[in-house]
């Protein structure tokens, strides 16, 4: 079921032996299958880091390059060619995964520029302090004590309607703070992907804190919901 | 292409198995000796081993050996495919066979037939290499290549198991192709078309849902759901529990402690089943032991209020499939139908309801033949792997994984590394250190499924990485990269950043065979090679005509026989003694071919024959020995289900 896969990357190209930049998928003197290119998933679709994506554009260079990559194509190759075309192919699946989903392309911009963003992970710093917005935090203390309530009067059998409103009117609060941190995120996008290095610099603070209020709120919804569900 | 053979697509099913393969633009289902399209997934061993070596049956000849022999039949081993123990252990209860007295936990399972014992990938390869000699029959020439289909929710040492048996057969497995995937491609050639496809799946044994988008050829799926305990299996259960409770209370026996007869009521209750698809009434009618006649109406409606719980549980699957891909039920622009489940109307109209077709004027899709239509697929993903066609080139199956994947964290958690629904192969990188000062081992649990807590999740492997050079904790820093490959199946490779080694991974896989032990296992030793192979084709048809005569012989002692028309006998007997005259002769196919007539000329006999042996099941005649094997409750899923019907 397991098996190491020997990961060495040759200089040049392994076919045609012409020496070829490290980030290319396919030999550009031969096209021949290259094992996986060093650089950032951006490089995979031959862009520059940016933020604002054209998705429709992404989707079609995705399936061009699938059409070429994917072991498929392989299936009666070399073995190394076989190795290769899984490795660039996983490369290429996890590049489109996180490009495509506008959050995790943020996180991943971020991530790359050396800045330090809390994981998605659930539970994994949901009750770190550092990362609670402080501004949400009295109400936050007050709707888990309304949720609290909820859990117990659903318990006993019988939920009080009042409650129930108040959670319904809070999950719709919180799901248009959600949609204002979601247009406030998009706007620091094109911050990024127009500025110098010093506006880029702030605009990444501003919106590490984005992700982290984003994270926290996405957090109050999903308690609401499940507890309004149960 | 010419030197390497064929790739055929394999259905390797519950219920049936099929091969397949691509003439020309379209993919054609490749009949076994018999002319049926469909190799029941039951296998026999014969009476005696000859020389220590066993054996084997497969098929529509293996299962009519079920009512008389039934310890030495085997039937939905798909079931226990992949599966530790435990698993085999409560899956059994539904079963007539048994586990082997010497298996040890940790080991994978063996199953006792007769007097050998099998481990259930085995098992699976006697049925791949049935299929196989069947694809070789009907080309003369070797096929050592081939794409067999999964159930898209197996798990990654179900897919390994099926692998394994795929080389235990003599297989090359190109790739694993998820079924409903498989059923899309076989619907998606003949129309260039765009958009949304749900492909609902309802089998023998497993559900399974997924939602493709479909766009220049490209196949993507967008989400898979399922249950790999849920299928026509489950109605037939219903409708046997009910005929063994009223039996018991009207007639006063328990038919429970009696399996030939559970066996022989199975079959009632799935002619019921089928006869309730197109009629609005069922009649069970059955003669007891103590005489009494068990005589019973199933209307149309009383039987869809019995089934509904069963059918509403695709239900969930559905919704959570639509949600994970992020688009509503009226976004879906087509619906395709497979496995033979989905011929009861009622199961028709729940898909109609879900995803909302009548009310905009759609109909789900049923053209192709929903027993054939996965291997159909499966030989269009064969026509793709192989290359150089036409037909396919601008094809490309791009599938998911059913399921995520996580590492077993600190306190039990699971950190999730792969999420369910990512486009194979998918790759995640993790990054370990040690906890004490000088440690050189760190121990590393990989799971696989969505609950929180690892203990509730499926435990894929346990690893250790070994040869960390010592250091002060928390200053090695190990990278393992995780890898799901196009068949959904897992690689771990791992390195020590700071001393740059490749640290030494020794795996222990939960559930499954060693490479050395699955090389034992291989079926055949004879090699390919194209002279063999003409003779092996020559002995093998006088085998096959061999058998069928020696049995015709035997058939003639029977009571059946008697039951034959004069014109039957004359038949019978004329395309006997062609057979013998042929069979001397050095051409295949001519023995091949009187084999086949001589076959046909004797179905009824054969239907004749079970018959009568079902009939003395229920009677209690052959009951006694096999009774006192079997003293678990019978409900299992029953291969006597008919091959093929309308």
């Amino acid at each position: 079921m397991l098996k190491v896969i020997d990961s060495a990357v040759p200089v040049e190209c392994w076919s045609c032996t012409v020496a070829h930049n490290e980030s290319t998928l396919f030999c550009p003197h031969c096209s021949k299958i290259q094992p996986p290119p060093g650089g950032d998933y951006f490089s995979v679709f031959s862009l520059v880091p940016k933020l604002d994506l054209d998705l429709g554009m992404l989707e079609h260079q995705f399936h061009k390059l699938s059409r070429k990559l994917h072991p498929d194509r392989f299936a009666r190759a070399s073995a190394n060619e076989k190795d290769w075309s899984l490795a660039d192919t996983a490369l290429l699946n996890d590049a489109y995964r996180t490009l495509r989903d506008p959050i995790r392309r943020t996180e991943y911009l971020l991530k790359l520029r050396g800045a330090e963003i809390g994981e998605e992970h659930a539970g994994k710093d949901r009750k770190d302090p550092s990362r609670v917005p402080a501004d949400l935090l009295e109400e936050a203390f007050d709707l888990n004590m309304q949720l609290e309530e909820m859990r117990m009067s659903k318990k006993m059998g019988d939920a009080d309607p009042e409650l129930q409103t108040g959670l319904e009117q809070a999950r719709k609060k919180y799901n248009d703070m959600l949609d204002g941190v979601d247009s406030d995120l998009r706007a620091q996008w094109q911050v990024w992907d127009n500025g110098d290095d010093p506006a880029r610099k702030e605009s990444e603070k501003k919106m590490v804190s984005l992700l982290d209020r984003r994270r926290y709120v996405n957090n109050l919804v999903r308690d609401v919901t499940e507890t309004l569900a149960t | 292409m010419a030197s390497e053979g064929r790739v055929v697509g394999i259905d390797l099913g519950t219920t049936n198995s099929l091969v397949a393969y691509m003439e020309g633009d379209k993919p054609v289902v490749i009949p076994g000796v018999d002319g049926s399209n469909l190799v029941p997934s039951v296998v026999a061993l014969d009476p005696m081993p000859e020389d220590g070596r066993p054996t084997v049956t497969v098929g529509n000849s293996a299962r009519r050996t079920l009512v008389e022999t039934p310890e030495r039949v085997i039937y939905s081993v798909k079931r226990l495919m992949g599966r530790g123990l435990e698993e085999v252990q409560s899956e059994l209860k539904f079963f007539p066979f048994r586990l082997a007295d010497d298996v040890e936990a940790g080991e994978v399972p063996r199953i006792q037939l007769g007097e050998m014992r099998f481990t259930p990938p085995e098992i699976s390869a006697y049925i791949l290499r049935q299929l196989k000699r069947n694809a070789e029959r009907f080309f003369g020439s070797p096929v050592t290549q081939a794409v067999i289909t999964v159930p898209a929710y197996f798990n990654d040492a179900q897919r390994q198991a099926t692998k394994d048996a795929g080389r235990m057969a003599g297989l090359e497995v190109l790739r694993l192709v998820n079924e409903p995937t498989a059923a899309a491609l076989a619907y998606g050639l003949d129309r260039k078309k765009e958009g949304l496809i749900a492909v609902y799946d309802l089998g023998g044994g497993t559900f399974d849902i997924s939602i493709l988008k479909l766009r220049d050829g490209i196949f993507e799926v967008q989400s898979t759901n399922g249950d790999t305990h849920l299928g026509g299996d489950d109605i037939d259960n219903l409708l046997l529990s009910i005929a063994l409770d009223e039996i018991h209370s009207e007639h006063g026996i328990d038919l429970r402690r009696h399996p030939g007869a559970v066996q022989a009521l199975r079959k009632s209750a799935i002619d019921a089943k089928i006869q309730l698809s197109s009629e609005q009434v069922a009649r069970f009618d059955l003669e007891l032991p103590n005489g009494d006649r068990y005589q019973r109406e199933i209307p149309r409606e009383v039987y869809e209020q019995l089934i509904e719980p069963v059918l509403n549980r695709t239900a969930g699957p559905c919704k959570q499939a639509l949600a994970d891909a992020g688009v509503t039920a009226e976004q879906i622009d087509e619906v395709v139908l497979v496995g033979g489940s989905t011929r009861i109307p009622a199961v028709r109209k729940l898909v109609e309801d879900l995803f909302q077709l009548t009310a905009r004027g759609k109909k789900p899709h049923i053209e192709l033949n929903p027993d054939e239509v996965v291997a159909l697929g499966a030989a269009v993903q064969a026509d793709i792997l192989a290359g150089a066609s036409a037909t396919t080139e601008e094809m490309l199956l791009l599938d998911v994984t059913p399921l995520s994947l996580g590492i077993e964290a600190l306190g039990g958690t699971v950190a999730k590394i792969i999420q369910r629904n990512s486009t194979i192969p998918a790759s995640a990188t993790e990054h370990f250190t040690t906890g004490v000062d000088g440690q050189t081992n760190v121990a590393i649990h990989v799971v696989q499924g969505e609950r929180e807590l690892a203990a509730d999740c499926r435990s894929l492997a346990r690893f250790d990485l070994k040869g960390i050079p010592p250091m002060s904790a928390g200053l090695p820093r190990i990278e393992v990269k995780f890898l799901i490959d196009a068949d959904g199946i897992l690689q771990v490779s791992a390195r020590e950043q700071r001393s740059g080694q490749q640290a030494q991974i020794e795996v222990k896989p939960t559930y499954g065979l060693t490479d050395e032990q699955v090389e034992s296992m291989i079926l055949d030793s004879f090699d390919n090679a194209e002279a063999d192979f003409a003779k092996r084709l020559l002995i093998e048809a006088r085998h096959e005509a061999d058998t069928i005569l020696a049995k015709v012989d035997q058939a003639k002692t029977n009571s059946a026989w008697g039951q034959l028309r004069g014109e039957e006998i004359s038949t019978i007997d004329a395309a006997r003694n062609h057979l013998t005259a042929v069979k001397s002769g050095d051409d295949f196919s001519a023995i091949r071919e009187a084999t086949l007539a001589l076959d046909k000329s004797t179905h009824r006999l054969a239907e004749l024959m079970m018959d009568a042996a079902v009939t003395s099941a229920i009677r209690g005649k052959t009951m006694g020995e096999a009774g006192e094997q079997l003293n678990e409750e019978l409900t299992a899923p029953h291969p006597m289900a008919p091959a093929e019907f309308k």
